[in-house]
């Protein structure tokens, strides 16, 4: 397939010798964001060998790789890992299972379907920061939430979510804005299943169950391998909502990944806790990516094929 | 799909309705607390907080006037940054993909999937060495500096969406101008723009979008002068419900054009989010 690939590519090129022109077009896109991204996470693994800290910045002696003993050890840094962890599997397994759920009530043609899809995504185009206020103030707010009105006109004690239940409302509000997403991407699959292959199962006779599980699912699961690593990336660097809603707390009860580093680099200047917290970040970023960009590689060679 | 049509049985009927139903009910509840925020932009204070809910009410409209007259400093951060820095990603990026494109090379390939993968670090992993880097520079709290991370942001996107938009780009059209002796210049403004011109569309809607949502750049690289509005927002969060009417006016006006946006561009939204992995 790669070699099709290539050979197309290269009909497109035939004729033309000069190179210069093609690389001063892609140059400073590629310079930008090697200046951008690449250059300060180098520098990010460099400040994350040192004690180095803003109160006294010019003694910062090496310590190898303390920082990230410490940020494997340490009381104060271990709960952060869980915390990630928690939120990152939470909202996952959340999103998938609304998700699918949803795309399959959204795959049957119903009335005024689009309109309720289209009001089903709205959550995923709200800035954070402002899905954290709606959920803070007009729904989970104990006094005047609409959470805990109902549940006193039920006759229960309303409860205080953001100080009881912190993690939990977090998960959901961030599962709240994240079902759109895998509801999107799930929907957008289905609807692309190649129909012929439905008719000849049907035509063998096959049951509705023989149809889901043999035809359809072998083409879904690509989607949700999608949904899992991209919600894994970006979840993990969910950052607004805390901010606004609990600040990481009560004590470390929400605090995550980023927001541990917005804390040590701009609350204590631990310039080197931070930037050690942050390789972690990236790496594990890193993985996801690149499992990802196996999937993105395997439909680009395969388009070219068909 | 199939020739043969099933014949409808009343349960089915049934059936199919309760689905509908059931999807309906998801849709709205889900929807439901972003329509009651704008509801709450139209009452006074004592009425958004009010125990047991204001469902019915006479509406006002001064919250809006209130959170104009507050917001316009941010609204113009926001609207730099937002627009800014699509045009710079469609600068730089535009170039690029089409470079790739239509003179790809043995790496190619592979530097398209790096520029991907640039798009998914995480902002945590550079932000230390950001920091110091735009105190030295003087670039904390401008809008310039912020800026130029949001092209950072989106400048991946543009060149991925382009580089698909331009693939889909006939070879025969191409040949031919290059028969006719056609210039670089010409390839790129006079076949390759044009036919790329309802993809830079969709893709620059997309670009907005994350750049106006955007926040953990926005609250550690600006404080006051360069602040767009998702810091402007923020700066409410300890008020719990003091102001929630006058909240909710402001965070209506933020939300309403994005989400018009997003609505707009629902289908290229997949492609832009999936880096086609999922068509």
């Amino acid at each position: 397939m790669t070699v099709q690939h290539r050979s197309l590519k290269k009909k497109k090129n035939a004729g033309r010798t000069s190179k210069l022109p093609a690389l001063l077009l892609l140059a400073p896109a590629l310079g930008f964001l090697i200046l951008t991204t690449q250059v300060p996470f180098i520098m990010t693994i460099y400040y994350s060998l040192f004690r180095y800290s803003l109160v006294d910045p010019f003694k910062r002696p090496f310590i190898g790789l303390e920082n990230y003993v410490t940020l494997f050890t340490d009381p104060l840094s271990v709960p952060v890992l869980l915390n990630t962890l928690v939120l990152v599997l939470s909202v996952i397994a959340l999103t998938i299972i609304f998700g699918a759920a949803l795309a399959l009530l959204f795959n049957r043609p119903f009335f005024g379907r689009s309109v309720a899809r289209t009001l089903l995504i709205g959550p995923f185009f709200i800035m954070p920061v402002i899905t954290a206020l709606i959920w803070k103030n007009s729904l989970l707010n104990p006094v005047f939430g609409l959470f805990g009105m109902a549940s006193q006109a039920l006759g229960f004690e309303a409860i205080d979510w953001l100080a009881q239940y912190p993690m939990v409302s977090i998960i959901m509000m961030v599962t709240w804005e994240w079902t759109p997403f895998a509801l999107l991407i799930l929907l957008t699959s289905l609807q692309s299943l190649p129909t012929d292959q439905l008719e000849a199962a049907r035509l063998d006779g096959a049951s509705q169950l023989q149809e889901f599980w043999f035809i359809v699912m072998p083409h879904w699961t690509r989607a949700f391998e999608v949904v899992v690593l991209l919600e894994a990336i970006f979840i993990l660097q969910i950052y607004g909502e805390i901010y606004i809603a609990t600040s990481g707390g009560p004590g470390l009860a929400t605090t995550n990944l980023p927001f541990f580093i917005f804390q040590k680099a701009f609350g204590e200047y631990s310039i080197g806790m931070a930037s050690a917290a942050g390789v972690i970040a990236v790496v594990i970023a890193n993985i996801m990516t690149a499992l990802f960009l196996r999937l993105v590689n395997r439909n680009a060679t395969l388009e070219v094929k068909s | 799909m199939i020739a043969t049509k099933p014949p409808t049985y009343p349960w089915r009927t049934a059936k199919n309705v309760a689905l509908a139903l059931l999807a309906w009910v998801i849709a709205l509840t889900f929807f439901f607390p972003i329509a009651w925020m704008i509801s709450s932009a139209f009452k006074t204070e004592n009425q958004a907080f009010a125990t047991p809910p204001v469902i019915i009410f006479q509406p006002i409209f001064d919250n809006f006037s209130l959170a104009f007259a507050k917001y316009g400093p941010a609204l113009k951060n926001s609207l730099i940054a937002a627009i800014g820095s699509t045009l710079l990603s469609f600068l730089l990026g535009l170039p690029a993909a089409f470079s790739m494109v239509f003179y790809p090379n043995s790496r190619s390939r592979s530097t398209l999937l790096w520029v991907i993968s640039t798009k998914m670090m995480p902002p945590v992993g550079v932000i230390v060495p950001l920091y110091l880097i735009f105190k030295d520079l003087q670039l904390l709290d401008t809008i310039f500096g912020l800026t130029l991370m949001y092209t950072t942001m989106n400048l991946p996107l543009v060149i991925w969406m382009m580089h698909s938009y331009l693939s889909e780009i006939p070879i025969e059209i191409l040949e031919a101008a290059r028969v006719d002796g056609a210039s670089l210049q010409h390839e790129f403004l006079r076949i390759a723009m044009p036919l790329a011109a309802p993809g830079i569309a969709s893709t620059a809607l997309l670009c907005i979008i994350f750049a106006w949502n955007e926040a953990f750049f926005a609250l550690n690289l600006t404080n006051v002068d360069g602040a767009p509005l998702s810091v402007y927002i923020s700066g409410f969060k300890t008020t719990q419900g003091l102001f929630w009417a006058g909240l909710s006016a402001a965070a209506t006006l933020v939300i309403l054009p994005v989400m018009a946006f997003g609505w707009s561009a629902q289908r290229q939204l997949v492609q832009g989010l999936t880096m086609g992995a999922v068509k």
